[in-house]
Parts: structure tokens; sequence; C-alpha cells
């Protein structure tokens, strides 16, 4: 089984198009949507819900007033100012380490059990999709990836399928970090702007450093050729490979609000996104180089 | 005034709208600081290059295990919240990566065998630029602490300073650290049902934090008008709304501001800023 993220530091390039092409355009997938704080690809490929999972977060902490003597040594080791002068936890500064919990002495501080969000196996035309919804303001949203990639290896081992596409968070950092662990390729998908390359160059640096097979596709790509000709050039200089190019479509703009993608068209949109579906599978299958 | 641009969707324009307001306010002789707190990914400075920029380092402790003293008994292992460490073997790993800098296992450490040490997470860099003050940040890549950046980043604020704070995309703990404690928050979206999902997110965690929000629409034209229908129904007033332009797209492409290639740009950010304080101080005497 194979492991395919699509990925792209900055927001709004065109991750999710490109992830709902693929699902449509692949034989025997599992699809996983780990941007668990903005997850829309079941706004494309129309998932029927088959199972529901609480998500628990690490439990934040309450101070039983009762039982506390005021000794001030939690506020002393709390590494994340969520304890106020007057014994009161704020859960939105509270990161969950429990460090409070083993060492209050008098035992007066209680982890509260909560669910921070939900996900979900569902069918769509296409194959099996897993998707989850990480609740606003919560943190922990790389523990929920790794619980989507959990259910999606399961699923893929289970129905026998070859292949596990993934639609990553924009970013850097722990929720990327836990899409991009033990994959196989990872697909980074930019847009020719300055923002673009800038945001492009530190996922790079990531995939690097997680030593993570990297190719590059680029994304509306004849909204600024001479960008693109110069990511081209930056990424050749870097020793990675990009293996397509997706002019502007303001059918694949508009694919969104139908919620249809118009992978049935001929449009050189289209076209470059079978080509660079090709060349992905293609990449995945053969043997990774020694 | 501390103004923070947020959206759920990443990509919808928030930097873009952040640095021309910022200019747009310098321009009218504010004491102007633009803070960037999209510390995973800065891209204020793209836009606008100070000259000369000073940096610090921002730090958070890891623990350093005295392999002679550890007896392998695995507590802290167990107690560690984020996973950071597993035993191998004759010795406990540690992965970076994972690690929050809560202290627990050198607290915890029965053999008292575990130190603390300091290591860099970022960077925090200041410098003046077109009449303003630019902070941003930027966290080392590999690691998952952008909240800690952040707070450093949010400490250079001035009290007397209009700031205006760039946020991350999203609706998890960078940008609630990006989000709390401002006064008025402007959520950035596109028309379109990926916007509308996402704002209606994004819209939720700023009622988690009590901060008051309004909306931008960029590009429109694009999409349906779900996104209207849905402000009005939730008493989110939309501050401005920028049509899509491929004028506009190639301008930020190439990393120049709309303010210096369409000054009649300014006079839009000069009122949305009007409606901003208005929207503002409405909220306030309401509570």
């Amino acid at each position: 089984m194979k492991e395919l993220l699509v990925i792209s530091g900055k927001g709004g390039t065109g991750k999710t198009t490109v992830v709902g092409a693929f699902a449509m355009l692949a034989d025997n997938a599992v699809v996983a949507d780990c941007d668990v704080d903005a997850a829309n690809l079941h706004l494309l490929l129309n998932p029927q819900v088959k199972e529901e999972h609480a998500f628990h977060g690490l439990p934040r902490v309450r101070i039983d007033r009762d039982v506390c003597t005021s000794c001030g040594l939690c506020l002393e080791i709390c590494r994340f100012g969520a304890i106020s002068p007057e014994y009161v936890v704020d859960p939105l500064a509270c990161e969950g380490c429990g460090v409070c919990v083993r060492l209050c002495p008098a035992e007066g501080i209680i982890p509260q059990e909560r669910v921070a969000g939900q996900w979900f196996v569902s069918e769509t035309p296409f194959g099996p999709l897993v998707h989850a919804r990480l609740n606003a303001a919560e943190d922990n949203s790389g523990r929920l990836v790794a619980e989507v990639r959990r259910a999606a290896r399961a699923i893929a081992k289970h129905q026998k399928r070859d292949l596990i596409i993934t639609d990553g968070p924009p970013g850097i950092s722990c929720p990327v970090i836990s899409s991009l662990t033990g994959i196989d390729l990872a697909l980074l998908v930019t847009e020719p702007s300055v923002s673009g390359w800038h945001d492009l160059a530190r996922v790079l640096e990531l995939a690097e450093h997680f030593k993570v097979r990297t190719v590059v596709c680029i994304n509306k790509a004849d909204l600024h050729e001479l960008m693109s000709k110069e990511i081209k050039r930056r990424c050749y200089d870097r020793g990675i490979e990009v293996i397509g190019s997706i002019p502007f479509d303001e059918q694949f703009a508009q694919a969104t609000v139908t919620g249809h993608l118009p992978i049935d068209d001929k449009s050189p949109a289209v076209t470059a996104l079978y080509d660079l579906w090709e060349k992905t599978y293609a990449l995945l299958m053969q043997e990774k180089p020694s | 005034m501390k103004l923070v641009i947020a959206s759920g969707k990443g990509g919808t324009g928030k930097t873009t709208v952040a640095a021309n307001l910022a200019v747009t306010l310098a321009e009218m002789n504010e004491p102007v600081q633009l803070l960037d707190c999209d510390v995973e990914e800065p891209n204020v400075h793209l836009f606008l290059p100070p000259l000369g920029t000073t940096d610090q380092t921002v730090r958070s402790p890891i623990p350093r295990i005295d392999p002679v003293r550890c007896t392998l008994c695995g507590v802290c292992v167990q107690i560690c919240a984020y996973n950071a460490l597993a035993t191998a073997g004759d010795h406990v790993l540690f992965f970076p990566e994972m690690c929050h800098g809560c202290g627990g296992c050198a607290h915890l450490c029965p053999e008292g065998s575990i130190a603390e040490v300091e290591r860099s997470i970022g960077t925090v860099l200041r410098g003046q630029v077109h009449g303003l003050e630019l902070v941003w940040g930027r966290l080392n890549v590999g690691l998952s602490l952008a909240p800690a950046v952040i707070a450093e980043v949010k400490r250079m604020a001035q009290p007397k300073a209009t700031v205006i704070v760039d946020a991350p995309p999203g609706t998890s703990c960078a940008a609630v650290a990006a989000i709390s404690d401002c006064d008025l928050c402007l959520l950035v979206t596109e028309p379109t049902p990926f916007g509308l999902h996402d704002l209606k997110r994004a819209a939720e965690m700023t009622r988690e934090l009590n901060v008051p929000a309004a909306v931008v629409i960029n590009r429109s034209g694009i999409g349906d008008k779900r996104v209207h229908a849905w402000c009005q129904e939730n008493s989110l007033p939309i501050l401005l709304e920028i049509p899509f332009s491929r004028q506009l797209a190639a301008c930020y492409a190439r990393g120049k501001l709309w303010v210096d290639e369409f000054p009649e740009w300014k006079d839009t950010l000069r009122r949305l800023w009007g409606q901003v304080e208005e929207y503002a101080h409405e909220r306030t005497a309401r509570h």
C-alpha cells in the first residue's frame, strides 16, 4: 500500500481541487482529508457518512477550590501561563500536559475529559473517504490527523486498496508534520507568486528534514509565466522535479460552487490534471530509488 | 486599537488586506505596527521588505537525559502527553518535533536524570518599512511550537500604536494565539462553498474567544451569494467586497502592494478603517 500526500505550505493554491480530481481518477484508493481545521474535500466528493467517531483532545484541567491549599506550585510550574493567581484555569491557554495534575500536593487539580472534534468514515462515488472536524479554537490537530491516517490505513488494508491519497493542511507545523511522517511521496502544489515560492521553499525544507520523497506541481501556472519559470529553475537547482503545470481555469474556480469537478471536459486544465495523475501514480508505484 | 485579519481557509487574501491597510494607515500619520503572526509561512515581508532588521531568537526548553543515571523505568515516556519520548532498547529516544516544553519529564523523573536545556524554536524580526514598524515571526522548520513564537511577536505590540495582526489560517491553536486579546477580527473569505464552510468555523472561533468579528469578501463575483446570506442571518457585517480581478491577482503575484500600483485603493481602505473603528466602538458600547 502506498501513501500520497498533497500539501502546499501556502493556503489556497489548489490542493483540495487536485486531490478531488485524483480521487475521481484513481481506481482503488482511499481518500483522507487531513486539513482538519478547514476540511473541504467532502464538498467535492458528496460523501455519505457511514461512521462517526468522537475525537478526545488532551484533557484540560479544573482546580477544585475545596481541596486547593493555594500553595502556588501549579502557578510556578505551568509553562503555558494557564493558571491565574486566583487559581482559575484558562482553558484556551492550557495545553493539556497534565504536569500540574501530577505535582499538586493536595491532589486538587482534576483533568477534564472532553470531545475536541469528530472523525468520519464515508462512502463516495469514488471510494471511501476519511475526514474529520476539529472543533473551533482547539489544539492537538496533529493527533486528529494521526487518527484519520490510522483509520484510512485500516480501511485500505481491509478493502485491499493499494493507495491512500491525503489532502494535507497548510503551513509547516504539527498537523503537517503528522501528515508527512512515513508517506511514500509528497506532491507539493504551488502557485506562481512570490508568496507561493517562499512558502514552497519552507515545505521543501520540511520534506528534506523528514527525508520524504517530493515532487512539485505549479497550479494556475499561466497567471504569471515568468514566476512559473523561475519556480521550475529553483526546483531544478535543488534537485526537485516539477512534474506538472496546470493552467488557470475559470471552470475549476466555479467547480467548488457546484461541487462538481469538470473532469470529463477536454479543457487544457483537465488534460494537465490527467497527465499529473499519471506521472504521480507511476512515481508511487515504482520502487523507491535507493 | 488592535485589529486582527484572519480566515479559516488559507489563500483568501489575509496578508494582502493586512499589508495594504497598514500602509494606508501609516500614510495617515498614525503610528502603525504590522505583526505577521503566520509564523509557519510569514509573507508580509515579501511585500514590505524592511531595509534593516533586528532579530531575536525564541527559545523553549527540551529534556537532556543523563544515560548513566537513567534506569529506563519509562515514567517520562508514560507521562509525556505529546509522545515526544519512547524507550528503544537501552536508551530513551527523544523526538524534538513533538516536544511542547512542558517540563513534565524533568519534574517527574524518579532518578533526577533529566535536565532541561534551551533550544531555539524560531526568530522574531523587526524593521521599519513604508512608515510603519513590521514585526514578524519565523518558526524553525520541523517544529510544532507556532503558538510560542506567535506570543513573542505579539509581545512587541506597543500600547499607543495602531496594531494590525496578520493571523495564520485555520481555527486551532496558532490562530487562537494570534486572535485572542485583539479588539476586532476581520475575517477574509471568498464567496464559494469552501469559503463559506471555513468562514463558519472561523466565526465560531471568534465567538469562543469573545472577539467581535466582521467580514471582508475577496474575489467577489466568482461563486455564489450564500456567504452574503449567511452573514446577514448571523449579523456579521460585510465591511468590504473586493472584486475578482486578474490585475489585482497579478499585482499580488509580483509581490507588489495594491495601494502602490492602484492608488484609488487607499480611499477604499480608509473607508474600511472608518467602518472598523465605528463597528469596534459600537461593540464596546454595547458590552
